[in-house]
């Protein structure tokens, strides 16, 4: 590694370290731990959400899948930029006015019944591994390639870190790295769009007429369809991306770190604009990387191209752009698998712990130390898991999260909300048949089964489609719909009391 | 540590949820807000769902519209530009319906403090 990715890579692992030193001195109740006590404010919450939405699989997939495959790679910024119009019209304000830390709290501020806490929890938990080992197998090669080192010193790095940064700084140290990456994130994203730009001429007409004929995919390259042949399945993964961040734990928790719903509402335009700008940026990102640095290039560096953006740097800014670009990635990754130890942490120790176990009568010393054990727990069990999960398909894992998010968390969501006829067996049944039916779907999928052994076993495929949205989404809906009719009636005083509470935000 | 030991659950102050549930006020608020949020709930997810429905089974998006520019993109911008505009739009309703709760609270609390 070059002296210069050296400081860069110093200068931000120094920063966060001392943003958690900072924030150590301010954590010390399970409230502060959980949510930094609600005090965010709009804009710092807004960036903090930007943050967690310009994951690695944004910045340096979605630039590799343009660079690579055109269109069909923008589909990604297209689905997870809508996805927040879901989240703003449906969740945002009702989940912040009946929730506390976790998504438990607000299916049980329903339906008070463990059972359900410990299904919403175990769902929780489910799409927190998958996500998270999908973010570390990737930050493992990513950082293997960045620094030229083994990639389980890699992943135990990235797992040192995390752990560090929520351990002792809790919610407000995730929340600050989260900001300073989101800001740094932007400001190499938008300097390589110039230089990018400034390469055309600042002609964007030029630009994709260049484009027709610098790839292999010739005119085709500004088409959709250069990737995705498969209608029902591209249709099925727009499904899952554009429902399923709406289901996210990791994204949901967000809204418990200020004081209100109308901070939550203003930190989500913050975020809008912010991402939805990233988003457009993508376009250079990997147009850029398409001509400037090549497909049999990003190829090689990478099969998914995942090293599309870096090398973009390089060619563009030299070392010390690559340098820069690469230690944003790292910070990237850091501070999205922060955010997912916290969310996977509150579900252990807050919903499974403090409510089932203590039934809500642990004390403030016995929420923080189950917290940080939760938070270790979480943290070395993906660690584990990553270890062993080096050559699965990153993409696969990130998709197999979203379709679950989708499938088991939001129909309940939508349910819990908006439903009168809801009860406890339709919110039970909505939340298993939908974790279950995107788990099996997918271990029957062309991700898992591949005749000419691609995938993780040899065999025929028993389901077609790669993503089962299409499938296991309406499945939830369907569950919790029938549950709901075939059991006793819905205790009406109840739903008064949560619709109420979601439209007015009265406690 | 001088920390005050309390329950993870405060002391919740006893509405009468049903009574504010079926006043005029409060159902005229949810009304108001289903007839906003339902029909561009519904325009926003047609609007998403018609690109790749066009680009999967039809091929009228691949048309160039500004040079060499193809509809697709236009299309895909026109989702960005959706975006924030209903983003935009939901704070500007929002922040109209939040003083309309602030009535109801304010109604009812009155009322539960006369009924004493």
């Amino acid at each position: 590694m070059s002296v210069l990715g050296l400081f860069f890579f110093v200068a931000i692992v120094g920063l966060t370290l001392y943003v958690t030193y900072w924030a150590s001195k301010r954590t010390n109740s399970a409230s502060e731990f959980y949510t930094a006590g609600g005090g965010l404010t709009g804009w710092q919450n807004g960036i903090a959400i930007a943050g967690d939405y310009l994951s690695a699989a944004s910045f340096l997939g979605i630039a590799g899948a343009i660079a690579l495959n055109g269109f069909d790679g923008f589909f990604y910024s297209i689905g997870y930029l809508v996805a927040y119009l879901v989240v703003l019209y449906i969740v945002a304000e009702p989940l912040r006015n009946l929730g506390k830390y976790t998504l438990a709290d607000m299916i049980t501020a329903r339906f008070e019944q463990q059972k359900i806490r410990a299904t919403a929890a175990i769902s929780t938990l489910t799409i927190v591994l998958f996500y998270m080992i999908a973010q570390l197998v990737g930050a493992g090669a990513l950082i293997q390639l960045l620094l030229g080192i083994d990639y389980w010193i890699a992943v135990l790095l990235v797992g040192i870190m995390m752990t560090t940064y929520v351990l002792f700084g809790g919610m407000a140290a995730t929340s600050w790295v989260q900001i300073i990456k989101a800001v740094l994130l932007m400001v190499g994203t938008i300097i390589i769009s110039f230089l990018v730009l400034m390469k055309f001429d600042f002609n964007i007409l030029r630009m994709f007429s260049e484009m027709k004929t610098v790839t292999p995919a010739g005119e085709n390259f500004l088409n959709p369809g250069v990737k995705y042949t498969n209608g029902i399945d591209t249709m099925s993964m727009m499904i899952a991306l554009v429902l399923g961040t709406a289901g996210l734990p990791h994204i949901l928790m967000r809204f418990f770190t200020v004081k209100d719903a109308k901070t939550a509402r203003s930190s989500v335009v913050y975020a809008t604009w912010i991402v939805g700008l990233f988003y457009i940026l993508t376009i250079f990102l990997g147009f850029g990387a398409a001509a400037f640095v090549g497909s049999d290039e990003i190829i090689a560096a990478n099969a998914a191209g995942n090293m599309a953006a870096p090398l973009l740097a390089q060619a563009l800014g030299g070392d010390l752009l690559m340098s820069f670009v690469s230690a944003v990635a790292f910070a990237t990754i850091l501070a999205v698998v922060a955010g997912l130890v916290l969310s996977g942490a509150s579900a252990f120790a807050h919903d499974i712990y403090g409510q089932i176990i203590k039934k809500g009568q642990a004390t403030e010393k016995e929420q923080m130390k189950a917290a940080r054990f939760a938070s270790i727990g979480v943290s070395a069990l993906s660690v584990i898991l990553a270890l062993f999960a080096q050559s699965m398909n990153v993409a696969f894992l990130v998709s197999l999260a979203f379709c679950i998010a989708a499938s088991a968390n939001l129909p309940v969501i939508i349910y819990t909300i908006y439903w009168k006829r809801f009860n406890t067996t339709g919110a039970i049944s909505a939340m298993v048949t939908g974790l279950v039916s995107a788990l099996v779907l997918v271990a029957m999928s062309p991700n898992v089964w591949n005749p000419e052994g691609t995938a993780i076993f040899a065999g025929d495929p028993l389901f077609p489609l790669t993503n089962p949205a299409i499938v296991s989404v309406p499945v939830g809906f369907i569950a919790g719909y029938i549950g709901s009719l075939v059991s006793a009636k819905a205790d009406k005083r109840k739903y008064a009391e949560v619709a109420v509470k979601a439209n007015t935000g009265l406690k | 540590m001088e920390h005050k030991v309390h329950h993870t659950t405060p002391p919740q102050q006893n509405h009468d949820y049903e009574a504010i549930a079926a006043s005029p006020e409060f159902k005229s608020l949810v009304r108001k807000k289903n007839k906003f949020l339902l029909p561009v709930t519904v325009f926003f997810l047609l609007f998403y769902f018609t690109l790749p429905l066009l680009t999967s089974f039809s091929t009228v998006l691949n048309s160039p519209a500004i040079g060499d520019i193809t509809w697709v993109w236009v299309f895909a911008f026109a989702q960005f530009i959706m975006t924030w505009a209903l983003c935009m739009i939901y704070v500007k309703k929002a922040n109209g319906f939040d003083s309309e709760a602030e009535t109801i609270f304010n109604l009812h609390n009155k009322n539960e403090g006369s009924d004493r």
